[in-house]
């Protein structure tokens, strides 16, 4: 049997948080050390007998017999949450009562609960989504400064606050705390960040697209509960597969980005766009049109394009004038200075992004001179292309970018 | 044919659960490789490290090594023309990469 792909990424999550109920957020490193030992039990095991029927069920189980040794051995050495202590202090009790916390219902909430934890409004938003990939999606200190090209030490100490701060909050987020809604947010815009991250960030290909994966996982955790599924959350979700979709024909056979006009659009996968026109259709309930709607909505066009002339440019524009609204930014409004071009013209994209108010919080942004130089060549001014385009290889922030706007350099050359 | 034993000692655990799925990955493919060769009599067992050592005068300790680099992990029962051969199939084995090694030893014929 092959192992599916990620198995013991997704399944570190569930273990640790279903443990970390079991053992309280104060035991923490309990919970990760038995975590481990299970994965490095499991390699050993499998690698020569082969993977069991139901890996998951396997990996579940030798959790709870771990967990199960770890309470007996230390039971009086700990200090475990007082209701819990109780029921674990008695032979009687403490296998029925792992037992239960390990039923299959209860560990999805764990990892849903073991989010809310993660966002605590103590910690930064940096440091909410490193937790969130540390605790539930099993990655290493060392994966995650790699996925977000940060040092080991910055990673390390934001891990090491974060468990400080849910130490202090001693157990799981409680889904029916007030603090819900507030909490549900940040729960979004963590989220937001770890799929941008993934879709925008300059680390190589092959993490982008897992961050990516992963923050699709997460979200299909939220709106898969009743409890937490806002139109918000449809929308999220649906923002995330209708941009994840066109990830597949960003990068061509050699390696090199392809802008979004001359993918292969065949590349572009058509399940993720299923799925994000579906989760679209969920989020259009309620009064609230939230910046993640209109950013769905927007994916949305994109992705049901089948070609680059199919896209309905107008609405486009109209979305990003909503969007530049709620949020001013100027990367918005770069992207709906590039609609306004396809929709009125060449010279009108470049009027709009010269109006763009504080675009010198652009000035280290390569998107910003690569449009300009896009859109300069497209208004026959070969010259002034060429340079912006060497602007834009001077911010380059990988190979892959620079090697992209090197060749769209070169080619303002030619007659 | 002649038969080996594959000891396989220490190893260093995974880091993360990706580098184990990567681990586990690299053993599988390196038995499959050997078994469409031919070469695997019996796939083997993964041994737990804790034991009992049993001496003559029955005194029964933890063991048998203190240190966790000499553990043999597990075995696996392989055949080759000769120990050169058995142990150049073992070159591939992945336990190199994490620290570990593989200790070839001939089964007895005779």
């Amino acid at each position: 049997m092959e192992l599916s792909e990620q198995l013991f990424r997704h399944e570190s999550g569930r273990i640790v948080a279903v443990l970390s109920r079991i053992f309280g957020l104060g035991n923490l490193a309990l919970a990760e050390d038995v975590a481990q030992d299970v994965f490095c039990r499991a390699v050993e095991v499998w690698k020569l007998r082969g993977m069991p029927e139901n890996p998951s069920a396997w990996l579940m189980k030798a959790a709870k017999n771990r967990a199960i040794d770890v309470l007996r051995r230390e039971r009086t050495a700990r200090t475990y949450l007082p209701e819990l202590g109780r029921l674990f202090a008695s032979e009687w009790t403490l296998v029925p009562a792992v037992n239960e916390y390990f039923s299959a219902e209860t560990i999805q909430d764990d990892q849903l609960r073991m989010m809310f934890s993660c966002c605590d409004p103590a910690l930064s938003e940096p440091t909410q989504v490193a937790m969130m990939l540390y605790l539930l999606c099993g990655f290493s200190v060392a994966e995650i400064a790699h996925a977000f090209l940060s040092k080991r030490a910055t990673i390390e100490k934001r891990i090491e606050r974060g468990k400080k701060a849910l130490a202090r909050s001693r157990t799981l987020f409680d889904m029916a705390d007030s603090e819900l809604p507030s909490r549900l947010s940040a729960v979004h815009a963590a989220l937001y960040l770890l799929f941008n991250e993934g879709y925008h960030g300059s680390s190589q290909h092959a993490v982008r697209a897992e961050l990516c994966r992963e923050a699709i996982r997460l979200t299909a955790l939220l709106t898969e509960n009743p409890l937490v599924s806002r139109p918000e959350t449809y929308a999220l979700g649906a923002l995330m597969c209708l941009h994840a979709a066109r990830l597949p024909a960003r990068i061509d056979g050699a390696g090199e980005l392809v802008s979004l006009f001359e993918q292969d659009r065949s590349r572009w996968d058509a399940v993720l766009v299923a799925r994000g026109n579906a989760l679209l259709n969920h989020s259009a309930s309620g009064s609230q049109l939230s910046e993640y709607h209109i950013e769905a909505a927007i994916a949305a066009i994109h992705s049901n394009a089948a070609r680059v002339e199919d896209t309905d440019w107008a609405r486009l524009v109209w979305l990003y004038d909503q969007l530049v609204e709620a949020r001013p930014s100027p990367v918005i409004a770069l992207n709906r200075a590039i609609a306004i071009a396809q929709r009125s013209g060449a010279q009108a994209g470049i009027d709009a992004i010269r109006a763009i108010p504080h675009s010198e919080w652009l000035a280290s942004y390569p998107f910003f001179p690569a449009a300009l130089a896009e859109l300069e060549l497209r208004a026959g001014r070969a010259d002034d292309a060429r340079v912006h385009f060497h602007q834009a290889i001077e911010l380059a922030r990988n190979p892959a970018e620079r090697r992209y706007w090197e060749l769209r350099a070169a080619s303002t050359a030619q007659p | 044919m002649s038969e080996y034993v594959y000891l396989y000692r220490g190893g260093r655990r995974a880091e993360s659960p990706a580098e184990g799925e990567q681990q586990m990955q690299a053993w599988m493919t390196w038995l499959k490789d050997l078994a469409a060769k031919g070469h695997i009599k019996d796939q083997g067992q993964p041994l737990e490290p804790e034991g009992k050592v049993v001496r003559a005068n029955r005194s029964v300790t933890d063991g048998p090594y203190a240190e966790s680099k000499d553990i043999i992990g597990g075995y696996t029962l392989v055949e080759a023309k000769d120990l050169a051969q058995a142990a150049d199939l073992a070159s591939g084995c992945p336990i190199f990469r994490y620290d570990g090694l593989v200790e070839v030893r001939p089964v007895m014929k005779m």
